[in-house]
């Protein structure tokens, strides 16, 4: 399962609501023990395409983020972007360009203005399988 | 001193696992013939049936974009660092 703590949560809201109606993306990164995956960093990427429909993550960003993770001993955990329009669920582009299977893909809907929308997938060999997505409150620790 | 490759998480099966691996080559197009002969499968992932590097993939020598330096033709020196970053990409 994963886990993430509702401040990265958070994080990420506003990431999406700070670019609305253009798509935000980032990386989450953390540790993997046995099943779970519980995430401890976000790291906010650049959308190199500037689009409300599509996301590339800057290349040069993604390089430092690569090297952060490495230095500290994360791992991958999250590839995250907004949908502004649509619904919580990948697209086709999601599908065709998901190079990393043993991510998380989240997607955060903006469809709802007052309501985002937060699903957690699995996108292997072009199938989507939804996974669990906990979000942990750290005082409840 | 050999030049250290960074192998990216999608890549790990092909090198049964191992984040880093050494390799002697002295530019890229020769990097990556000796990548897949020591792990087989590993070109394919990265080029294209015409042998051209994949549009989704980005390849760097310490730190520098090749598409930015030589391509394929960039020259590589001992102790260099070479990170190899599938993109991330997507659309709605």
């Amino acid at each position: 399962m994963l886990h993430i703590p509702q401040s990265i949560i958070d994080e990420m809201t506003a990431h999406a609501r700070s670019l609305d109606p253009v798509e935000c993306c980032g990386i989450m990164a953390g540790t993997t023990s046995g099943e779970n995956a519980h995430v401890s960093h976000i790291y906010q990427i650049k959308n190199g395409d500037n689009s409300p429909v599509s996301y590339f993550m800057d290349p040069k960003e993604l390089l430092w983020v690569h090297k952060n993770m490495r230095s500290n001993q994360l791992d991958l955990l999250v590839i995250y972007h907004s949908h502004t329009h649509t619904q919580a669920y990948p697209s086709a582009t999601d599908v065709r360009l998901a190079f990393y299977p043993e991510a998380h893909y989240v997607i955060i809907s903006l469809e709802m203005k007052d309501q985002p929308n937060i699903k957690a997938f699995r996108i292997v060999d072009g199938k989507i399988d939804s996974a669990e997505l906990l979000v942990v409150n750290p005082s409840s620790k | 001193m050999p030049i250290n490759v960074r192998i990216p998480p999608p890549l790990l099966p092909v090198t049964g696992g191992k984040s880093e691996v050494e390799a002697t080559s002295s530019n890229i197009a020769s990097l990556l013939e000796e990548l897949e002969t020591n792990y087989p499968g590993m070109k394919e992932r990265l080029c294209d049936e015409q042998g051209e590097l994949r549009r989704f993939v980005n390849i760097y020598v310490n730190e520098e974009d090749i598409r930015f330096l030589d391509g394929k033709e960039t020259k590589l020196n001992e102790g260099d660092e070479v990170s190899i970053i599938p993109a991330i990409a997507g659309g709605s």
